[in-house]
């Protein structure tokens, strides 16, 4: 058990921070969250900049145009750009973490060429639709019907809580390309551009006030066959492969700027007096110590996937996130307890960081469907009738 | 980094684990609580000899000349097997109080407010006091636990930071014990036609208990690492609390069973509780944090 980084890490280290205290400073004003237009430029202006300093991709094999770095090295990516408070990966999330690994991982050699250097390059933004208004945590039961015809899929349906769409080029789609088959195994995966004809899409309101979603109606959208990545009626297996790619690292950034917050509600609790509330002052020392065990659990995954390198993780990923997104909720709620009466302005920064957290419980997989995982998966109990 | 346990590290651990399973085995556990003799000499000099207590004294004074990090993943081991007497204390005496490091002696500590004693009756020191003080029996609450109350509190502050986090390690096996005991009844025991893990109210709670073991976990092993105070009181803050919930959950997935003396559930929850109040109390720890945070900011103040 050894939590100092090798010297090679620690260069690596050092060469990005030089680089990050050089790079941020030039980095234009933040556009306002309402402006899509302005954050999908800013966001894959960001993804340009490491692009050309040779940080994209950091974590994805040589051979797909990434990096090839250890888990370790994309931990330390993730923390010290966090810290610099460099841009977050924002509308390049589904390129670089979700489509792309897949597209590496399962693509042809011209799906590969054809998709994968944009978003490194930070060229083209993508979208993941595979929720539906009537697949969500049963997301295997989805309906949107793509049907054959000639070197075209026809596809006919409606995904929904699309983040980004509005700003995408590209769509991770799943289909269901056998009706008849058992619903996990008649699904493929499609790489749908997000301005062929029939696709409409429809922004929805988050309960924070902005427009993060969108639901995405399908009718009658063609898709040529060879948009697709892995064999037909394959796609379940071909998007688990992508869902269990992060290898430990989803929420390093994240951890990192939940103990930056802490710090400053520490900071106002002293000031405005409430730390001397030892109900308050306790609450902000537990969570202090709980977001300092949630990231060494992020060096102990790490550790774990360096040991098991090239093979795929395990669902310690979901032990990870159910203490996360809880911790995180109560971080929210605590900031509002040190804010009093004027955590009710939306003026408070952590008013909105409030309301965003309230969807880490339930997105990329609810509570409840990460506690099945746990029990079913990890624990070995047995699956309920 | 490579924040794993190394292949030594492993082998460590699996030797105490399989020492303790030919030694003190759910037979000899229920035996200790029959007879009520709670520290048994001979597995302590077996424990001694297997360098239990000797593990951090340098080879030089006879001991084996490892740390903090094998010294958790041990004491993980004889908490997962609920083994009885001052084990952290006695570890912590080993070079200071004769006998100690070979296991010869039984040693206490001033670990409780009160001022309580654990083991004071069966003990040959207690760190903290100059000889053995006088005390008068209290009824404990944890079988395997006699407690004394003694007329004055002795100070065994300077062991506070080894023994909490040795104590935290002690509580992180009995967690992880409390989930295998409840993952083991809920796939055996069956109600309404199915094993009752099946139903996602019991899957849940044991799930539930895992996540707080593990997160228990990583905070006790990189404790044992970096040996940082701050992390020292959330090692001890996490698994004080993943041990005690963890034993109440596993009593409520046991049902009446766990409601028994004959379960051993309630040997979990016990000693569970007369840990969290060694060393450091959740509310110490708490405490202890809030100012660690506090001083990282206005050191950061300061710097900036
Ligand atoms: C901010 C945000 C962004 C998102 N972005 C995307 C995106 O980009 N692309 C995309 O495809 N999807 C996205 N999602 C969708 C997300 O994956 C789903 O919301 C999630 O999987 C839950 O599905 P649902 O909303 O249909 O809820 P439901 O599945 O209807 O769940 C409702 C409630 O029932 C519970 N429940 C359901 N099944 C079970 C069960 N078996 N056992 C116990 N309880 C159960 C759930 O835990 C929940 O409490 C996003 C969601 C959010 C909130």
């Amino acid at each position: 058990m050894d939590l100092t980084y090798t010297e090679e890490e620690q260069d690596f280290r050092a060469r990005l921070r030089a680089w990050l205290a050089k790079v941020l400073p030039e980095l234009p004003a933040k556009p306002s969250p309402d402006d899509w237009p302005g954050r999908r430029a800013y966001d894959l202006g960001w993804q340009r900049r490491l692009y050309e300093a040779g940080y994209a991709g950091l974590h994805w094999p040589v051979d797909a145009g990434g990096r090839g770095a250890t888990p370790t090295q994309h931990l330390i990516f993730l923390e010290e750009t966090e810290r610099a408070g460099a841009p977050y990966v924002g509308a390049n999330f589904v390129g670089l973490l979700h489509a792309g690994p897949t597209i590496a991982a399962e693509g042809t050699a011209e799906q590969r060429a054809r998709w994968l250097p944009p978003v490194l390059r930070g060229d083209e933004v993508w979208c993941q639709g595979f929720s539906e208004p009537d697949a969500g945590s049963d997301l295997a039961s989805l309906r949107t019907r793509a049907v054959r015809d000639g070197d075209d899929y026809v596809i006919s349906g409606s995904k929904i809580w699309t983040s980004h769409a509005e700003v995408a080029d590209w769509c991770e789609l799943l289909v269901r390309t056998d009706p008849g088959a058992p619903k996990h195994r008649g699904i493929s995966w499609l790489a749908m551009p997000m301005d062929a004809p029939g696709v409409s899409v429809r922004p929805l309101r988050t309960l924070a006030g902005s427009a993060e979603f969108a639901q995405v109606f399908l009718d009658e959208v063609r898709v040529p066959v060879a948009n697709r990545v892995g064999a037909e009626n394959d796609g379940w297996r071909v998007t688990m492969v992508t869902l269990s790619f992060e290898r430990g690292t989803a929420f390093v950034g994240e951890v990192v700027a939940c103990r930056r917050t802490l710090g400053e509600l520490a900071r106002t609790a002293k000031a405005n007096g409430r730390w001397d509330d030892p109900v308050l002052r306790r609450r902000l020392g537990r969570l202090y110590g709980e977001f300092g065990a949630l990231w060494r659990l992020t060096q102990w995954n790490v550790s774990e996937a360096e040991r098991s390198a090239g093979g795929v993780p395990g669902t310690g990923g979901s032990v990870f996130k159910l203490a996360y997104s809880h911790a995180r909720q109560e971080l929210y709620d605590t900031a509002a307890e040190v804010l009093g009466a004027r955590s009710l302005s939306l003026e408070e920064e952590w008013t909105l960081d409030r309301l965003s957290s309230l969807s880490y419980t339930i997105a990329a997989g609810t509570s409840q469907i990460q506690r099945n995982i746990v029990a079913e998966r990890i624990l070995g109990l047995p699956k309920g009738r | 980094m490579d924040f794993q346990p190394t292949e030594d590290q492993k082998d460590l651990r699996a030797g105490v684990r399989d020492l303790l399973a030919g030694r003190y085995g759910r037979e000899a556990l229920r035996a200790s609580v029959d007879t009520g003799a709670s520290v048994d000499r001979a597995l302590w000099r077996e424990l001694g000899e297997a360098g239990f207590f000797a593990l951090r004294l340098p080879e030089s004074e006879g001991g084996v000349g490892l740390g903090l990090p094998e010294a958790v993943l041990v004491f993980e081991e004889a908490g997962r097997a609920l083994v009885p007497g001052p084990l952290v204390a006695t570890h912590l005496a080993a070079g200071v109080v004769p006998g100690a490091a070979a296991g010869k002696a039984v040693v206490s500590a001033f670990d409780l407010d009160g001022p309580l004693v654990a083991h004071l009756g069966e003990a040959d020191a207690v760190l903290g006091a100059s000889g053995v003080p006088a005390g008068e029996p209290v009824r404990s609450v944890d079988p395997l636990t006699p407690l004394h109350r003694v007329a004055v509190a002795g100070d065994a502050s300077a062991y506070r930071e080894a023994g909490a986090l040795l104590t935290a390690a002690l509580q992180l096996g009995s967690a992880l014990r409390t989930v295998e005991l409840a993952v083991r009844y809920a796939g055996e025991r069956e109600q309404f036609g199915q094993p009752i893990g099946a139903f996602q109210a019991v899957k849940h709670l044991c799930a539930r208990m895992l996540v707080r073991a593990e997160v228990a976990r990583t905070a006790v092993y990189a404790a044992a690492v970096t040996g940082d105070a701050g992390e020292v009181a959330a090692a001890k803050l996490l698994a004080d609390g993943a041990a005690v919930q963890g034993a109440r959950d596993c009593l409520q997935v046991h049902g009446g069973m766990g409601f028994t003396w004959e379960a051993d559930v309630h040997l979990h929850l016990k000693r569970a509780w007369v840990r969290a109040e060694q060393w450091r109390t959740a509310a110490q720890a708490q405490e202890l944090l809030a100012q660690e945070l506090l001083g990282s900011v206005e050191e950061a103040g300061q710097a900036g």
